[in-house]
């Protein structure tokens, strides 16, 4: 242990497109400087272990688990965490849908499933639900058993794609394809894993994504 | 009032809205345990013995509290002397004696990561530095953490104060076996002797952990007047505030606890490890003090559920009718009884009609951490064994498993297992509903197997409190002390909406600190949606009769003249029959005339209803890896009747899937020292998304005839029936069945390999 002889380092970043400024130590976790130093409690610990990803967030495109990062590495990068996903006072399609969907019940995992759900649509605006299972795989959720999450996510991708393009489906089409949890119709073969995996391909280009998608205002409020 | 109305009666009850904290949750805002600040907050740590039993000889704080920034160190000897009081808070009872020895060690560690000493410091990083200067000397004495070697003669003693309960007359030594519950009818023996089918096997597994994501976390501020303040991630605000002030010896008015946004709890939150040393240190400090969790922490100290070995005979005649049921288990009670052995024993063959059993239940303590509930605490262990004998019963006499159980589930009328009949169940709707579902039929593959299982869960209702009041401008608040854990406050919201007859967006509701409202007990048992939901429903009601009597005085009639309709105040007879005045004109004229418009409801709701549960599930075993892949998965319940269906679903598949969790995957590992081998999310797996098929939650509404709206509680008995579906499907797959949890790939493939 070398405390007290600490030397604070001076980090400069961008978050969720602010300059900022913050002291930290060496040691440090990304984690602990955003929720200590700047106050961004929205990301969450669940182990500091990278085990759970309630810590996930973007560093320079990149999603990570912020407990795995060190303060100093940030020097100079870009980070978007929970707080910068809705653009102003309107949500992001993925925050609504978890709302209109009942996608949480505690609540401390989502921030890390939102963060990683709006990545993985960035990178690929129409993943199945084997590809959405496995993106999310770093994510535990104790509360859910997942299901509800995933066919946010599944809603998010389709209210994106329309929003991108000109509009394929109608709105009819969207709610099919996510079946009514009282519809007794046969969902048993949705998840198999003989599903396509998830491939290296889906994700070329996803700078041009990313890009994209972050910056266009999303206008979609929540219905009361 | 509380005849239940019929479903198209319903404007609110029934939809789907979204819940008012919803924003604050799905943007980072929500303040969870460990994002709370206090002005001039210092950071605490605590020391946690690395041995699984020792007697500590002396602590030595000197050179930590000599360290730059260290405000405060605190050991077992700052809690003040207190006598032994059984305190029941949700699930369980416990001395308080018992829990502040937990909180920090007095003379002896009765597990690994039973804390010591605690410091707090200007900053988490001085205060981790300062326990690592505290020295502690130990003689370290031996272990026991088997629950058949706890209970053997000469098995190292945990306490030479507890006694065995509920055996008479009153063992005069002490025993590791701290509790056995006993229910016999019946002849058991020449029932099982006459049987057509026996089946039976000795099942076990050892404790899982509740597993929610959110570590424990508290800041606690103790003033020189001895007033003090905790704010904190609890299941129940006010259980923080007895137990606190019970082991500190203070008054409960002094002790003001505000619920933090709570990250997941499922009866292991009902407990308190962190506030009473929070205080501790703060009174010393002189300020407000945080301490939080590691997950390390929270796998090594704090409640998993119990282990259990559990020995069945059960038997049935040719027609499948079950003629006797011999159940004895044994479960963890780790360091510290938690006097939680009854509802196994009722839980264990409470979902069928059974004339003659013996139920015996056991708590064994050993050197773990203190058992604490996790949803339905006591029963997915017993209902394991019960419902894997049901299958082996199903094939011996080629029964399908439904029909069997059909043939043997209790119905209204039907005797409990204390003697007092059931009220309106549902099991055998349950059952139905799962023969009629297309998943029961559907096709299996080569290497799969569809399991089946049933499981029941008392639920609970109890005091609680809730005030309605009308704002100015005629919206609606709704205040409660039954922290928020899955959704409540929509269904709250909803409730309240429904009997004003006003839309649910015109509703907010606060879960309000312990000075701010009346008692409530704890957020579990499946209780806050009937119990405090009753207790919303009784002050709204109140509001509506207040609400037609400023009406009728604004009028100038008699109140009996007024009624209340679609949320607007309707006058019935005289000269001003026809006229109508909304909510926001009564609530604009109420505080001049006559004064403001406030209820509260305080009762301790009775009528609750158990649930039942009937869940099927299609694995497929790779003979190869030993791997078990769940493919589909249908929970069907008897909800009562959903107030928001989205949050009654969801707690059906998060019930499920940790039952299947608990079936495949989680297990606590100590190795020989006594030591947790597995204390994080890499080696303790829980269920991921790609493990997973989507969960089909069907919702069979028996609505309760007790409760205004139907409502039964839904949250608990969905990770009863999950273990034996999952165990069923693997025997029927493999053609193997296994007794052991979980089922994981080592013990399928030996399995598999030794068919």
């Amino acid at each position: 242990m070398n405390y007290p002889a600490m030397n604070k380092l001076v980090i400069s970043a961008t978050v969720n497109g602010d300059a900022e400024s913050f002291l930290c130590d060496p040691g440090t976790t990304l984690l602990d400087a955003l929720r200590t130093e700047l106050g961004l409690t929205g990301t969450k610990e669940g182990c500091g272990s990278g085990d759970c990803g309630a810590c996930t967030v973007m560093l320079d495109g990149a999603m990570v688990c912020s407990c795995l990062v060190l303060a100093a590495e940030a020097e100079g990068m870009a980070i978007h965490t929970i707080e910068g996903v809705a653009e102003g006072g309107a949500l992001h399609p993925v925050q609504a849908k978890f709302l209109e969907l009942g996608a949480l019940q505690c609540g401390f995992c989502t921030p890390g499933f939102i963060v990683a759900a709006k990545a993985l649509l960035e990178r690929h605006p129409d993943p199945s639900e084997t590809e959405i299972r496995y993106w999310l795989a770093g994510n535990l959720c104790r509360c859910t058993g997942y299901d509800k999450i995933i066919r946010a996510v599944i809603e998010a991708g389709a209210e994106l794609r329309q929003e991108r393009k000109a509009p394929e489906l109608g709105t009819q089409d969207r709610q099919r394809l996510v079946s009514d949890p009282s519809d007794s119709t046969d969902r048993g073969a949705l998840a198999t894993i003989e599903d396509a995996a998830l491939s290296d391909a889906a994700f070329e280009g996803e700078a041009a994504a990313a890009k994209v998608v972050g910056n266009e205002p999303h206008p979609t409020e929540i219905e009361p | 009032m509380n005849a239940p109305q019929p479903q198209h009666a319903f404007r609110v009850v029934g939809t789907r809205p979204v819940r008012p904290d919803g924003v604050d949750k799905v943007t980072g805002k929500a303040i969870y345990g460990p994002d709370f600040v206090a002005p001039g907050m210092l950071y605490g740590a605590i020391l946690r013995s690395p041995h699984a039993h020792a007697r500590i000889r002396s602590i030595g704080t000197s050179k930590a509290s000599a360290l730059p920034g260290v405000k405060a160190v605190a050991t077992g000897r700052d809690f003040p002397t207190i006598e032994s009081l059984v305190m029941t808070v949700g699930e369980s009872a416990s001395d308080i004696v018992h829990v502040a020895r937990n909180c920090l060690a007095l003379d002896k560690v009765l597990y690994e990561g039973h804390a010591v000493a605690a410091v707090a410091a200007t900053s988490q990083a001085a205060a981790d530095a300062a326990i690592q200067a505290i020295t502690v000397d130990y003689d370290v004495l031996p272990h026991v953490l088997g629950l058949e070697e706890a209970m053997r003669e000469g098995a190292p003693l945990l306490h030479d104060d507890v006694f065995t309960k509920g055996v008479s007359p009153k063992p005069d030594k002490p025993s590791n076996a701290s509790m056995k519950v006993v229910i016999e009818r019946g002849d058991i023996d020449a029932a099982l002797a006459g049987a057509a089918a026996v089946a039976s096997g000795r099942y076990t597994m050892e404790p899982v952990h509740q597993g929610y994501i959110e570590p424990h976390g508290c800041v606690a501020s103790w003033n020189a007047d001895g007033q003090a303040q905790i704010w904190c991630s609890s299941q129940g605000a006010f259980a923080v505030r007895s137990q606190v002030a019970s082991m500190l010896g203070i008054a409960q008015a002094d002790l003001r606890v505000t619920p933090l946004e709570i990250g997941g709890g499922f009866g292991g939150k009902t407990a308190v490890y962190l506030e009473p040393v929070a205080m501790l240190l703060s009174r010393k400090a002189g300020r407000p003090v945080r301490l939080v969790m590691s997950r390390g922490d929270v796998f090594r100290a704090t409640g998993p559920a119990p282990g259990a070995v559990i020995d069945v005979r059960l038997g049935a005649d040719a027609d499948g009718k079950l003629v006797g049921a011999d159940i004895e288990f044994k479960y963890h009670g780790g360091a510290y009884p938690g006097l939680n052995a009854h509802s196994g024993v009722i839980c264990s063959i409470g979902h069928y009609n059974v004339p003659n059993a013996r139920l015996i239940g056991w708590e064994v303590l050993g050197n773990r951490p203190a058992s604490k509930a996790y949803r339905a605490p006591g029963a997915p262990q017993v209902n394991f064994a019960v419902e894997s004998a049901m299958d082996e019963i199903a094939l011996q006499l080629g029964i399908d498993p439904i029909e069997l159980r059909l043939r043997n589930a209790v119905r209204p009328g039907d005797p409990q297992p204390t003697g007092v009949p059931f009220g309106a169940i549902g099991y055998v709707e349950c059952l139905e509903a799962a023969k009629a579902h297309r998943h029961w039929s559907a096709p299996l593959g080569p290497n799969q197997g569809r399991g089946l299982a049933g499981g029941f869960w008392g639920n609970y209702g109890g005091p609680s409190t809730a005030q309605v009041s009308i704002t100015e401008d005629g919206s609606v608040t709704v205040t409660t002390g039954s922290p928020d854990i899955g959704g409540s406050r929509a269904s709250m919201a909803m409730m309240a909406a429904e009997t004003l007859q006003v839309p649910y967006e015109q509703v907010r509701v606060t879960i309000a600190d312990t000075a701010a409202i009346g008692f409530s007990m704890v957020t579990g048992g499946s209780r806050v949606t009937f119990a405090t939901g009753k207790a919303v429903i009784a002050a709204a009601s109140q509001v509506v009769d207040t609400l037609k009597a400023r009406a009728a005085r604004i009028w100038g009639v008699e109140p009996g003249e007024v009624a209340w309709t679609d949320g607007e105040a309707v006058c019935s007879s005289g000269a001003k029959a026809g006229e109508r005045m909304t909510l926001r004109q009564v609530a604009a004229r109420a505080a001049h005339a006559g004064g403001p418009i406030s209820a509260e409801a305080a009762l301790n709701a009775a009528g609750w209803l158990p649930g039942f549960a009937v869940h099927i599930c299609d694995v497929e075993a790779d003979a190869e890896t030993g791997h078990v892949r769940v493919l589909r998965y249908t929970a069907v319940q008897d909800v009562g009747r959903a107030i928001h269906p989205d949050y009654v679903e969801g707690q059906i598949q998060g019930g499920a899937v940790q039952g299947i969790g608990w079936a495949l995957n989680e297990t606590y590992v100590y190795n020989a020292d006594g030591r947790l081998d597995n204390p994080g999310f890499l080696d303790y797996r829980m269920p991921v998304a790609s493990d997973l098929p989507m969960i089909e939650a069907v919702m069979v509404e028996v609505p309760n005839p007790d409760h205004p709206y139907g409502v039964k509680g839904v949250g608990e008995v969905p990770i009863v029936p999950p273990l034996a579906a999952v165990a069923n499907a693997v025997a029927r797959a493999a053609g193997v069945r296994l007794r052991d949890l979980p089922l994981s790939p080592d013990r399928v493939y030996a399995a598999l390999n030794a068919r």
